[in-house]
């Protein structure tokens, strides 16, 4: 494996369990906004198969990318726009993931690696999706926490 | 001819063959020792006790309420009328009506009169609005008003006071209906008719318990069975409904697994290539990723996760894949259940891909639970804006603002209009500080009461409640304005076929009781809402002027009302919408020529991500759908959140019974509806009882993380592994009066019910929660007050006495007079 690819496999594993991890810490610190609460957890489920199914890519080229278990998001800012911050850091943690993503689809192809590409297919719309659900629900509640409050 | 309705609540069978004329009954009840000759007036209306639309008339003696009786005429009851609608009238004159207006003094609610109570409303109203801003303001309506009510009440909350904040109780009943049509045809409008039921050769219902949610129309189902060609049924229910008895396939699969079936029946239905190619190239897009998608999905693999026998599955496969004409219904078994829209979407992906829509017999009828939750989601006061205009729209923005005659930034459309979960959120956290609550309890109908209640008893959150009685919910309130009800105003209903019909007042108010239209135009005026002229925002004062108003803002809308009038509806009873100048009959089916609301430039929505609810980009929505076609839109199973373990190792689900509506503010006050169901029970499987030795009458306590509720077994042919608990009972007619909190066990199923909601419709989920079970104390010779002539019937037939009304439930069923309207329908020989 060339280092440049494997380079981006590691950002990315990071990525994927700092995402899963972030989701996860929303979901409990936001327990009483239910909607965040459920799909945060049900989104993180999908960032955990991510970071499993890279590092099992790596591994059948010879590559251990490492367990670290990644900081928390940390809690900053007052009540209600503690939520808006934490949408706002879930959003810029999954942004970073698809360029990741972008990246290695763009060397798979260069590189004709099908098992590369067909993990970033199944991976990266996934991505995008729980892009467009954190920009979806800063949308939805900063009308009423930044003006009602 | 004399019936007990309480003991047969379908009626005597008028047999009738496929596309046959379904022959008129009519039903009528008199009070005691009324005598038909001695009614004085008959008057125009129809149900307000479920979503049927039923026509009736309403008898007047002496200025009362003395009867009522189905018109034989209307092609939608052809005079049949259910228990509900026939004995639930009584309700009107019960004693504790509320008759004046109540406000809160130290902690108390005591009498005022309607200036100071209105007063109150507005200093509040405008005290928020200086203070705060009109995101402060939130109002959650219902599904039991009348379409003047909801449009008039749209305007003043999104025109007058500017919030986004308009919501009704469909959330809870017919959201997912209204969100899987605009996800698969761009835009709400229920494209089948209840007439499609003359023309199947194939019904299948799914999650819809058609015999007591609409008790018409499964008499209907019931009189085709009877005769030389029935339909065949396919029932989707884990619960031994009416339907599943008469079911060719019954399918009973674990709750919260509709997704996985569905997808089941696509695959099979795509393998056999029982798809109409033609109808799919010309009128869909996303039939590859769909086929793609349910690829894997065979009878086997659902068969494991729904826990359904795999060749069952392949059978209801055979009858869906091989109907000449199938008609589908669905409702809360789909749309209160994990993945609501989800599944909802793929009964009309299978509707799509075999071409079954637009002609008689083939349709969709994705259901509603309430009289008029359809009026409620196209005059805008649900989470949508009026017309089904687009709130992305900019375009849809301005045409409503040219109707309202204000700026268009003055309509409030930088965000979807706010679901009533996430409204009852704002108001937790205090970001609302203002609700107003017209005609709907959610102090019972919201999961989790316990933090309903001490969310509605905050001080710092002004509550409004516009009711006729002093519910669980007036009770917690600071402003009660008592409410003039069905028969005591004029409006109009439309059902879940888009049937619209007019109710007119027949009696009058109780006491200072008012019309909500009044209430809403009183408040407005007060409030002295202009328009960007300086004109009164509302100019109207009356019913009939409110729906000449309504039908400005319906017009060029799927749902065009401008065809119809207050003098039509009197001559011609139900009109289906769209009902125009050029089609002044209306329109029996939607989709007849082409999917018509699909186009980037019309639709309502753009659409979600099903599973996320994240919102589709307008750009996203014009490259994937340019010409406006139906919308087959895959999605894959996710496991409900909350599954049953060894804590709670139960699923549990609740429903209604066909003896009581909404939370029996009404049908619990009549006694031939009460008697038949007079207190809440709990349901298990037969294989359940045994293992833990519990048998019919033993007192149980049901048990979740949120709460508890106590009530009788009743053991039936339910699936294994599920207790069902039905969601009427509440606390009025207890000792307590409004809830548990002071010691008595909880009574209303929703202690023990989860806050989690679909992430596309935003519908609360009541049919997938964990629950326990334990013994409280033996039945000794105690039965469950449920009834038997229903899905609630007990396993062993001889179990409970059985169901019935006596003397007081002795209705009239007369061959039909009156002819059959004369709209013919197309749909050749049987």
């Amino acid at each position: 494996m060339k280092d440049g690819i494997a380079h981006i496999l590691r950002a990315l594993h990071r990525g994927e369990r700092r995402l899963a991890r972030d989701l996860s810490t929303a979901a409990e610190r936001h327990a009483e906004e239910h909607e965040i609460h459920h799909v945060a957890t049900d989104l993180a489920a999908w960032s955990r198969e991510h970071a499993e199914r890279l590092a099992e890519l790596a591994a059948g080229d010879g590559l251990r990318l490492d367990d670290d278990i990644p900081e928390p998001l940390p809690a900053d800012g007052p009540g209600a726009l503690l939520l808006l911050h934490d949408l706002r850091a879930l959003h810029l943690a999954a942004t970073e993931n698809s360029l990741h993503w972008e990246m290695l689809a763009q060397a798979a192809q260069a590189s004709r690696d099908e098992r590369l590409l067909s993990l970033v297919s199944a991976c990266h719309p996934q991505t995008l999706r729980q892009l467009r659900w954190s920009d979806t629900m800063v949308k939805q509640l900063s009308p009423q926490l930044l003006t009602s409050l | 001819m004399q019936a007990d309705r309480i003991a047969d609540p379908w009626g005597a069978r008028t047999p009738y063959r496929r596309h046959g004329s379904w022959p008129a009954r009519v039903d009528t009840f008199l009070a005691e020792g009324v005598e038909p000759g001695a009614v004085e007036r008959w008057v125009p209306a129809a149900s307000l006790l479920h979503s049927g639309g039923d026509a009736m008339d309403i008898a007047v003696v002496d200025g009362r309420m003395a009867g009522v009786r189905g018109r034989a005429v209307d092609r939608v009851n052809r005079g049949r009328l259910g228990p509900k609608d026939l004995f639930g009238w009584q309700a009107n004159a019960s004693q504790d009506r509320l008759t004046r207006p109540l406000v809160r003094r130290d902690g108390h609610l005591v009498e005022t009169d309607w200036d100071t109570a209105m007063e109150r409303v507005v200093g509040r109203t405008r005290e928020l609005l200086d203070e705060r801003g009109p995101g402060a303001i939130g109002f959650y309506t219902s599904g039991q008003l009348f379409l003047e009510d909801y449009y008039t009440l749209a305007v003043l909350a999104r025109a007058g006071i500017g919030t986004n904040h308009l919501d009704g109780n469909t959330r809870l009943c017919t959201a997912t209906a209204a969100e899987a049509l605009k996800e698969s045809f761009g835009c709400d409008g229920q494209p089948g008719s209840f007439d499609d039921l003359d023309h199947a050769d194939v019904i299948a219902l799914f999650g819809h318990n058609m015999a007591e949610t609409q008790t018409a129309q499964w008499a209907r189902i019931l009189d085709r069975l009877a005769s030389v060609d029935p339909p065949r049924l396919l029932c989707v229910d884990p619960r031994p409904t009416q339907p599943a008895r008469h079911a060719a396939v019954h399918l009973a699969p674990r709750v919260g697994t509709n997704v996985p079936l569905l997808n089941a029946l696509l695959h099979e239905t795509i393998r056999h290539d029982r798809v109409d190619h033609d109808f799919v190239d010309a009128h869909t897009v996303g039939f590859e990723e769909l086929s793609e998608r349910v690829s894997s999905c065979t009878p086997e693999w659902a068969a494991d996760i729904c826990d359904v026998p795999a060749a069952r599955i392949s059978e209801a496969a055979e009858l869906v894949g091989t109907a000449e004409a199938l008609l589908s219904t669905v409702l809360q078994g789909v749309y209160q259940a994990h993945q609501a829209t989800a599944a909802a979407v793929q009964v009309n992906n299978l509707h799509l891909i075999r071409g079954m829509l637009g002609r008689p017999g083939a349709g969709v009828l994705q259901m509603n639970g309430q009289p008029s939750a359809e009026n409620t989601r196209e005059c805008g006061a649900d989470g949508d804006l009026p017309g089904f205009r687009n709130w992305q729209n900019d375009e849809h923005i301005a045409d409503l603002a040219r109707v309202w005659n204000v700026e268009p930034d003055r309509i409030p459309h930088f965000a979807p209009p706010t679901h009533a979960m996430q409204m009852f959120r704002y108001a937790e956290q205090g970001s609302i500080g203002m609700l107003w609550i017209s005609g709907t309890n959610p102090a019972v109908s919201l999961p989790e009461l316990a933090r309903i209640r001490a969310l509605l008893a905050q001080d710092r959150l002004f509550t409004v409640v516009q009711d006729l009685f002093l519910t669980e919910t007036a009770r917690l309130a600071d402003v009660v304005l008592p409410a003039a009800t069905w028969g005591e105003k004029t409006g109009t209903i439309t059902n879940a076929d888009r049937t619209v019909h007019l109710c007119e007042q027949a009696v009058e108010p109780p006491g200072e009781a008012r019309p909500d239209l009044e209430i809403f135009l009183d408040f407005a005026r007060r409030m002295d809402f202009r328009d960007k002229d300086g004109g009164p925002l509302i100019g109207w004062r009356e019913p009939e002027e409110a729906f000449e108003a309504w039908k400005r803002c319906s017009a060029g809308r799927p749902c065009d009302y401008t065809g119809l009038s207050y003098d039509r509806l009197r001559q011609a009873g139900g009109i289906q919408w769209p009902c125009t100048g050029a089609r002044p009959d209306g329109t029996p089916r939607l989709y007849t020529d082409g999917i018509t609301w699909a186009h980037p430039d019309d639709c309502e929505s753009y659409g979600k991500d099903l599973e996320t609810g994240a919102a589709v980009d307008p750009v996203e929505y014009r490259s994937l759908n340019p010409e406006g076609k139906a919308v087959l839109k895959a999605a894959a199973y996710i496991e409900p959140h909350e599954m049953p373990d060894e804590r709670y190792p139960f699923q549990l689900s609740t429903g209604r019974t066909l003896y009581h509506f909404h939370t029996r503010t009404k049908t619990g006050r009549v006694a031939q509806l009460d008697e038949a169901a007079p207190d809440v029970w709990v349901e298990i499987s037969t294989a359940d009882a045994e293992r833990l030795g519990l048998g019919e009458g033993d007192l149980v306590k049901v048990t979740t993380p949120r709460g508890g509720l106590e009530g009788r077994l009743r053991v039936t042919g339910i699936r294994p592994g599920l207790l069902f608990v039905p969601f009427h009972y509440g606390y009025w007619d207890t000792k307590e009066g409004d809830g548990p909190d002071r010691g008595g066990p909880g009574r209303a199923a929703n202690e023990t019910t989860i806050t989690d909601w679909d992430p596309a419709s935003k519908q609360p989920l009541f049919k997938t929660a964990a629950a326990d079970l334990t013994l409280v104390a033996r039945a000794d010779g105690r039965h469950a007050p449920a009834p038997t002539t229903t899905a609630s019937a007990p396993a062993h037939p001889d179990a409970a006495p059985v169901t019935a009304g006596g003397r007081q439930a002795y209705a009239t069923q007369n061959p039909g007079y009156g002819e059959a309207p004369g709209r013919a329908e197309p749909g050749g020989t049987s």
